[in-house]
């Protein structure tokens, strides 16, 4: 494609509220993620990889760490002389200046932006999402079916299915119906709040939009449900794949053990669809004579001397000797002090679980989380040492 | 802070026996720990301590050096001002190749002459060391040098080749011989020398004038008593990696968790090339002990005592023992490996079993399928 054909505009300005005290300092796409990344890089290099060079970065909530993370996107291979990634905060101009009001207003407030690039279309992705995509083939199939907007759809059980935006296709897979978080959903067919737009369509229902005081401003909500309203193109794209929405604590620790099964369906070892992300610049990780690791993903620099099993272990983290760690994800520069036990747990990032600690239980339904930073020891267990 | 010093990596005619491990590389890239190659240690001391300029004189087989260093981005040296250098020999004819270090700074001088910074450290590829040349050239400015000379303690048996240096009660160095010669003495040269630049072109233009053309054998060597030469010592680790044991025991030696902290961490991070490996997975069935394991490695049988470099897969049923396997190795299923190194993309067949000694491991050539 030619390098403006179509550009990438990608939501990075999530909450990510029912994370706690993960999101405490850090927006959602921020939250690190299978022992090395975090969320954002999968779309990020998606992106890359799938040739698309061009990418706006909108941020607004807790942008310190993710502003500091993304630098001028050379881990991604994204700091380019023409196009590369920008990131786009809200700004003042000189009638004053709002913060994005949802996801449409962010984009609406950056059209100047996509404008300099003269784009034919427009993908729209969110930051928040973990899963391995060729938007290429996305837009292919766009081009293909003259759509003026296509949407990629996902089949989740029918049981989710209330959690999502649901479509209905017909055997085109032209979208006919549209419904955001049904109580009765007509389809399984979830909205993966990817989307490719032609440019000139979008900006139009953009300016409709804004001008449009009972609009929320949001994709799902109003642009979408508009865009159908009048009769315009909308199409589906199936993906088959994994595709996860990490919004809550217990969907994260899943998405972590995920990785842990035998062949996961999400694959960060293909080669030819590799997952960048900012190096941490640390030694090989070093095992001692005493440890045990078992079923688990272990990133560099850290030091294992005690024992683990179906866990997730990111760059620089301390398992101390005679400590036991199970069905947990311990996040950089984590500390686990001597035989402390870690089951069923998330541990912050520079946590620390004292001596002969333990958090978290097998027979415990919710799963513990030590929050960044936070230290528990003999004093202070875990409920006082999260921050509020 | 930024030092008044630059850095010159000197690859011209590396004292080495290597084998088969510079059969297609330099000694400055044959890896080393893991996911280093052996120059990211004295490279990564220099930009730790402030060297804003690093000169790296190539000399033969440096198409793997250009491809590690690239722009030099990864130890922060792509820079507007100063950064780093790669200047491949200089050579009117194929006579030219043979000639030492002294011609090609002399070829070379611009880099040297470009620049207002005072000082120059020279050094050499193959020291395995994090170190501090902050506190090195401080230490040479104290006592008025003119040549300082990093050196170590060395009460060890001798792995690796190295020049022995004595030195009288005030520091100063009194002798200095090849790794062939008869002194003995405990201390070793760490073949890194500091000088003004002036000294430096000095020297260059000195020697050649008189048909001379090597740094130490021909221009230090024979001024002991001429010019002060000190030493500095060096605390820290210290592996001198330029034969197969040295290579084999100093990798072995990271497997002492103070090894690993000291090295890769004190005084400053050892910086590499970014490859963008996930972690490493172990699975259902592994079994890993006392083992330096770098990222992308799948691991499903037993390594014990072992050096796993990137992206090494070690199959249902495989042993490796006491082993160094390097990239993309692959450890077909119960295959087994006992004092080993395989270079790089090395493929083991299932069932196939490999055996060297400590003394004198096992060598795979790259790409091999045994």
């Amino acid at each position: 494609m030619s390098r403006n054909e179509c550009i990438a505009m990608l939501l990075a300005g999530g909450e990510g509220r029912r994370l706690g005290v993960l999101t405490k300092d850090l927006a959602k796409p921020a939250v690190h993620f299978g022992g090395k990344y975090r969320i954002i890089d999968f779309t990020l290099s998606n992106c890359v990889n799938s040739g698309i060079e061009t990418v706006g970065v909108l941020t607004q909530y807790q942008p310190l760490v993710l502003n500091r993370y993304l630098g001028i996107g050379s881990p991604w291979g994204l700091d380019r002389r023409e196009g590369g990634m920008h990131v786009l905060p809200p700004y003042v101009r000189q009638k004053g200046g709002v913060w994005y009001k949802g996801t449409a207003n962010a984009i609406y407030q950056n059209i100047g932006f996509i404008e300099r690039y003269e784009p034919e279309y427009v993908l729209i992705i969110s930051g928040d999402h973990i899963y391995k995509m060729d938007y290429g083939l996305m837009l292919e199939q766009h081009k293909k079916t003259c759509a003026d907007a296509t949407i990629a759809v996902i089949t989740v059980p029918w049981a989710d299915a209330s959690r999502f935006g649901i479509l209905s296709v017909d055997e085109e897979g032209r979208v006919v119906e549209f419904a955001e978080k049904p109580k009765q959903p007509k389809s399984n067919l979830a909205s993966m709040g990817v989307y490719i737009f032609s440019w000139k369509v979008l900006r139009e229902s953009l300016i409709q939009d804004e001008a449009d005081s009972h609009s929320s401003h949001d994709f799902g909500k109003d642009i979408i449900p508009k865009l159908l309203a009048d009769q315009s193109r909308l199409h589906s794209y199936r993906f088959e794949g994994y595709w996860k929405d990490v919004g809550t604590i217990e969907s994260l620790w899943e998405a972590n053990m995920d990785l842990l099964e035998d062949e996961p369906s999400l694959d960060l070892y293909d080669r030819d669809w590799r997952i960048y992300s900012v190096n941490p610049n640390r030694p090989a990780q070093y095992l001692s004579p005493e440890a045990t690791v078992l079923s688990s993903m272990i990133n560099e620099g850290s030091v294992v001397e005690g024992s683990v099993n179906r866990s997730v272990l990111f760059h620089g983290v301390k398992i101390g000797e005679g400590s036991v760690v199970e069905d947990s994800v311990i996040m950089p520069n984590a500390i686990v002090g001597r035989g402390a036990k870690v089951i069923r747990a998330i541990v912050g990032e520079g946590a620390v679980v004292g001596e002969g600690c333990q958090v978290g239980s097998v027979d415990s339904e919710e799963i513990a989380v030590v929050g960044s930073g936070a230290v528990v020891n003999a004093e202070k267990p875990l409920e006082e040492a999260n921050p509020i | 802070m930024k030092l008044p010093m630059m850095g010159v990596i000197n690859l011209i005619h590396e004292t080495e026996e290597m084998g088969s491990l510079t059969a297609n590389r330099c000694l400055a890239t044959v890896p080393f720990a893991g996911r280093y190659r052996l120059i990211d240690f004295v490279l990564s001391s220099m930009v730790n301590s402030g060297v804003p300029r690093v000169a790296v004189f190539a000399h033969t087989k440096f198409r793997s050096l250009m491809d590690h260093l690239g722009s030099g981005g990864n130890w922060d040296l792509h820079r507007k001002q100063s950064g780093l250098f790669v200047l491949p020999p200089a050579m009117e004819d194929m006579t030219d190749f043979g000639k030492g270090d002294l011609y090609q700074f002399y070829r070379n001088r611009d880099y040297f002459a470009r620049s207002s910074l005072e000082y120059v450290v020279i050094a050499r590829s193959h020291m395995a060391c994090n170190v501090d040349f902050a506190a090195i050239l401080e230490q040479h400015r104290e006592r008025d040098a003119d040549i300082t000379v990093v050196c170590k303690k060395w009460p060890h048996a001798q792995t690796g080749l190295t020049r022995k240096v004595k030195l009288d009660a005030s520091g100063r160095v009194v002798e200095m011989q090849d790794h062939f010669g008869r002194l003995t003495s405990d201390l070793v040269s760490m073949e890194m020398y500091v000088m003004r630049k002036d000294l430096l072109i000095d020297l260059v233009a000195t020697s050649l004038a008189q048909g001379k053309d090597h740094l130490v054998r021909h221009a230090i060597l024979p001024r002991l008593t001429e010019l002060k030469v000190n030493a500095y010592l060096h605390d820290g680790y210290l592996g001198v990696v330029n034969t197969i044991p040295a290579y084999y025991r100093h990798n072995m030696e990271l497997l002492n968790p103070d090894v690993w902290n000291e090295l890769f961490f004190r005084p400053g991070p050892i910086y590499t090339k970014v490859k963008d490996e996930p972690p490493s997975r172990y699975r259902s069935g592994s079994n890993a002990i006392h083992s330096l394991v770098a990222n992308g490695c799948e691991i499903e049988g037993t390594v014990e005592n072992s050096i796993l470099f990137r992206g090494v897969k070690v199959r249902r049923g495989a042993v490796v023992r006491n082993s160094i396997v390097m990239q993309n190795g692959v450890i077909g299923e119960n295959g087994s490996l006992e004092n080993c190194i395989l270079d790089k993309e090395v493929e083991i067949r299932p069932l196939q079993q490999l055996k060297g000694t400590s003394e004198m491991p096992f060598l795979a050539l790259k790409r091999n399928v045994i």
